[in-house]
């Protein structure tokens, strides 16, 4: 009966969680949210997306196999998640090798350089967007009119760029003369800018408006938060404060609820709220602390918004917010079972 | 009957409970059994027979040695064959007597009926220590301590542990329907030695029948009641369980006299009843086999000192067609992996699983991301995931701010790791290292003080 038995230290069995099954369902839960911009954008989504995951694997291997010489972690889906969220933060019309550069750069200066996953501060994706942005800004600002044909890659076509509604409201209001004349004629901001834009709450909902690649299906991303939710992957407390405090934040400094159900649905607040702010390694690892990052991301999403130069602020707070993640983590220990009530008893010589 | 009730942390793992309805089998007294002297918490007794004595069932094999010390009593008439080394289910090689038995048919033990419960205390606890009672949840801890808190310590209440929040295992829920008197007048021994005003039997609501049964039994009992409690890991462990019932903590570092709570496990209340109404040393315990190895897996009564294989052959043996790739005694959170399976069953073997490869299935260690599952999961709200780090680093003295103390070594963080990491066992090494420095440090300090 004595054959080789396994000895191990307990626990001897184990939740069935791995780090690559949360990384894939992280991406499962994406799809909605993608189908939505194959939609909306056409063919460009797909080869937007695609540049961007092969960028961030090119990177991944690159790293690991020239400079680490380690065994490759594409298999995780780390990396895949980081291109997909890449691109799903930049515009459909972007060429296809400025995606595949984002998700590269994404990988090594906003993952590798730190010492790979789980060392990063800060959200890879969110470092490529911000790398692509300051290299190419016209290209990250050219929006594609949703719904209209495109082709795959190329040169755009005349006519095809929009404005996104967040944009477009910032100009309105930014606008002193238009603002009057609007005033005199008895329409709001909020009514100008549909009517410009020809879109509605509706088209909020669903997507079909201009923004980035994948921030614009708030119902898709909704459905795929709420997956994220029952499989445990994150918890309510960041997506709940961090959408919260923009909308009654809203509320607060316009006193018009339809403004605060505009900052609401516009922009990339679902996406980063379900999907970049829950980021686990780059965010708090308390409730707690969630409830406190999701706040201070909402808040500069506020402060950005409406006083700073940029329409849409969720990249950046989301960014600035990760450099106070070891800051949040320190001071929201957990109160230690039986701690408080009584001082550790000494070790008795 | 109470509300259901629980404590903050932990979790859920599939409960595996199998055998929940195999009511328990008496196996046969086996041909030999393998004594360790040392199966309890603290000194080990000095042995009492040498090699060729002929001794009884039941009869003394070992003397306390001091008063955290236990005796250990033959388990089957014999002869000893050997006092020497053997290997203990533990890991390590400790003193213990072999006997071999004479094959011949037990004459029962003759229990001397007494009514434990008109006893003087101090005869009452000379008996549980005569009887070798120790905690039989797996913490082995001499009984007779729990009994004698420090007069600066009153206990108001008992809980007795009946919850058996370890997967798998059934033995505590199977005594709770056989023996029921025995547990609650075992919790009525305990009460009266201690002064107590309030006695608990604490039961996960997984067992309704034993709620239910206990529940009954305990009608018309003004002071003792059943506690229902949450089906959640690690609910059993003494301070969650204080926690759920009493909503008391224990003091870091403390103990649960700390809080004028003495928790004893029901099979030991069991014990107690037997050694003092009956004056029955302790020399059987009931061990819940199972695994999908075991041909007939169950809830088995078996002599203290019984090899493992033999334990299992007795009980069936294993399947000939599922090889058989790790054994625990205990449960699957926080029982031990054998190495070997001729090491006996001893006083705080709750279960042996048999496990396949498959169920025995090891991951491979990725990186954290993170997650902060494992601080979630912590029923003594540490934060693993920075303690591993520190450990890592050998950076014991923050590792001790932290905690690393506290900890229980109950699994859940590295049972939900999706990262794998070997928390506990991390924190087994730098538990012993920090308790280590802390002492050298303390004596030093009282070597400077002189
Ligand atoms: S093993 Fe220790 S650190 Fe891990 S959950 Fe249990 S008490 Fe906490
Ligand atoms: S559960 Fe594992 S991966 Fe998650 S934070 Fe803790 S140690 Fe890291």
């Amino acid at each position: 009966m004595s054959e080789k038995l396994l000895v191990t230290v307990g626990p001897h069995h184990h939740a069935p969680d791995t780090v690559a099954r949360i990384m894939w369902e992280v991406t499962l839960a994406l799809v909605p949210a993608f189908l939505v911009s194959l939609y909306v954008f056409g063919g460009r989504a797909v080869v937007v997306t695609l540049c961007g995951v092969l960028g961030a694997m090119a990177g991944e291997a690159l790293v690991q196999a020239v400079f680490q010489k380690k065994p490759l972690t594409l298999a995780d889906g780390s990396a895949v998640l980081t291109g997909v969220l890449m691109a799903f933060c930049v515009p459909a019309a972007l060429p296809w090798w400025t995606a595949f550069i984002g998700g590269f750069a994404g990988i090594v200066f906003g993952k590798q350089c730190y010492g790979g996953l789980g060392h990063n501060i800060f959200n890879p994706a969110h470092i490529a967007r911000a790398i692509l942005l300051a290299s190419w800004p016209v290209y990250m600002t050219t929006w594609l009119k949703p719904g209209v044909a495109t082709g795959w890659i190329g040169p755009l076509p005349d006519g095809v760029t929009a404005a996104t509604p967040l944009g477009l409201m910032k100009e309105t209001l930014r606008n002193p003369d238009l603002m009057h004349s609007l005033a005199a004629s008895g329409t709001t901001a909020l009514q100008h800018t549909f009517h410009e834009l020809q879109i509605g709450w509706t088209d909020l909902l669903t997507g079909t408006i201009g923004g980035s690649l994948g921030e614009t299906g708030k119902l898709a991303l909704l459905l795929g938060g709420i997956f994220l939710l029952i499989r445990h992957h994150i918890t309510w407390h960041t997506p709940v404060t961090m959408m919260g405090t923009v909308f009654l934040g809203t509320l607060l400094i316009t006193r018009d609820p339809q403004m605060a159900f505009f900052h609401l649905l516009s922009g990339g607040l679902f996406l980063g709220a379900f999907f970049m702010a829950t980021d686990m390694v780059t965010t708090p690892m308390t409730k707690v602390g969630h409830l406190i990052f999701g706040f201070g991301c909402g808040a500069i999403t506020l402060l950005i918004r409406f006083k700073g130069g940029y329409p849409e602020g969720v990249c950046y707070s989301i960014l600035i917010m990760n450099a106070f993640v070891p800051l949040i983590d320190r001071f929201t220990v957990p109160r230690r079972f039986g701690e408080v009530r009584a001082p550790a008893q000494e070790v008795k010589a | 009957m109470l509300n259901t009730r629980t404590f903050s942390g932990g979790l859920h793992p599939p409960d595996l409970k199998t055998t929940g309805g195999a009511a328990i089998i008496p196996l046969p007294p086996p041909k030999k059994v393998v004594i360790p002297l040392s199966q309890h918490i603290g000194a080990p007794g000095k042995p009492l027979v040498t090699v060729g004595a002929t001794v009884e069932k039941g009869q003394p094999l070992s003397e306390p040695n001091g008063f955290v010390s236990a005796p250990v009593h033959a388990s089957i008439a014999g002869k000893v064959v050997a006092v020497g080394n053997f290997m203990h289910p533990f890991g390590i090689a400790s003193t213990a007597i072999v006997i071999e038995g004479t094959g011949e048919p037990e004459p029962p033990l003759s229990p001397v009926a007494t009514d434990g419960l008109s006893l003087p205390d101090e005869e009452i606890k000379k008996r549980i220590q005569a009887a070798g009672v120790v905690g039989m949840g797996g913490a082995t801890f001499p009984t007779h301590v729990k009994l004698s808190p420090p007069a600066s310590k009153p206990i108001d209440t008992v809980i007795l542990n009946g919850v058996e929040c370890e997967p798998a295992l059934t033995a505590d829920h199977r005594l709770m329907l056989e023996e029921p008197d025995k547990i609650i007048s075992g919790l009525k021994l305990v009460m009266k030695v201690l002064k107590a005003k309030r006695g608990y039997i604490g039961i996960e609501n997984n067992k309704p029948d034993a709620i239910r049964l206990l529940d009954e039994k305990l009608r018309g009992e003004e002071n003792l009641a059943v506690a229902p409690l949450e089906v959640k890991y690690p609910q059993g462990g003494e301070k969650q369980l204080i926690a759920a019932i009493l909503d008391r903590e224990v003091p870091s570092g403390g103990l649960p006299m700390d809080v004028g709570v003495v928790v004893q496990n029901v099979a030991t209340a069991a014990a107690i009843h037997d050694a003092v109404f009956h004056q029955l040393p302790l020399i059987e315990r009931v061990v819940t086999l199972a695994g999908s190895c075991v041909k007939n897996p169950g809830n088995y009564r078996v002599r203290i000192g019984t090899p493992v294989n033999e334990f299992i052959a007795a009980a069936g043996g294993l399947k000939p067609e599922v090889p058989l790739a790790k054994v625990i005694s205990g449960g699957p959170m926080m029982g031990l992996a054998l190495f070997d399976l001729a090491v006996p069953v001893i006083k705080g073997t709750s279960g042996i699983l048999c496990w396949s490869a498959q169920e025995a299935a090891l991951r491979p260690e990725t990186t954290c991301i993170r997650c902060g599952r494992c601080i979630e999961a912590c029923p003594m709200r540490l934060l693993p995931q920075r303690l591993k780090t520190l450990v890592d680093h050998q950076r014991w003295a923050q590792a001790y701010e932290l905690g690393i103390l506290d900890c229980m070594e109950c699994g859940c963080c590295a049972y939900t790791c999706p990262a794998n990491l070997p928390l506990v066992q991390s924190f087994k090494l730098g538990k012993k290292v920090v308790f280590a420095e802390r002492k050298r440090e303390a004596d030093a300090q009282k070597a400077k003080g002189k």
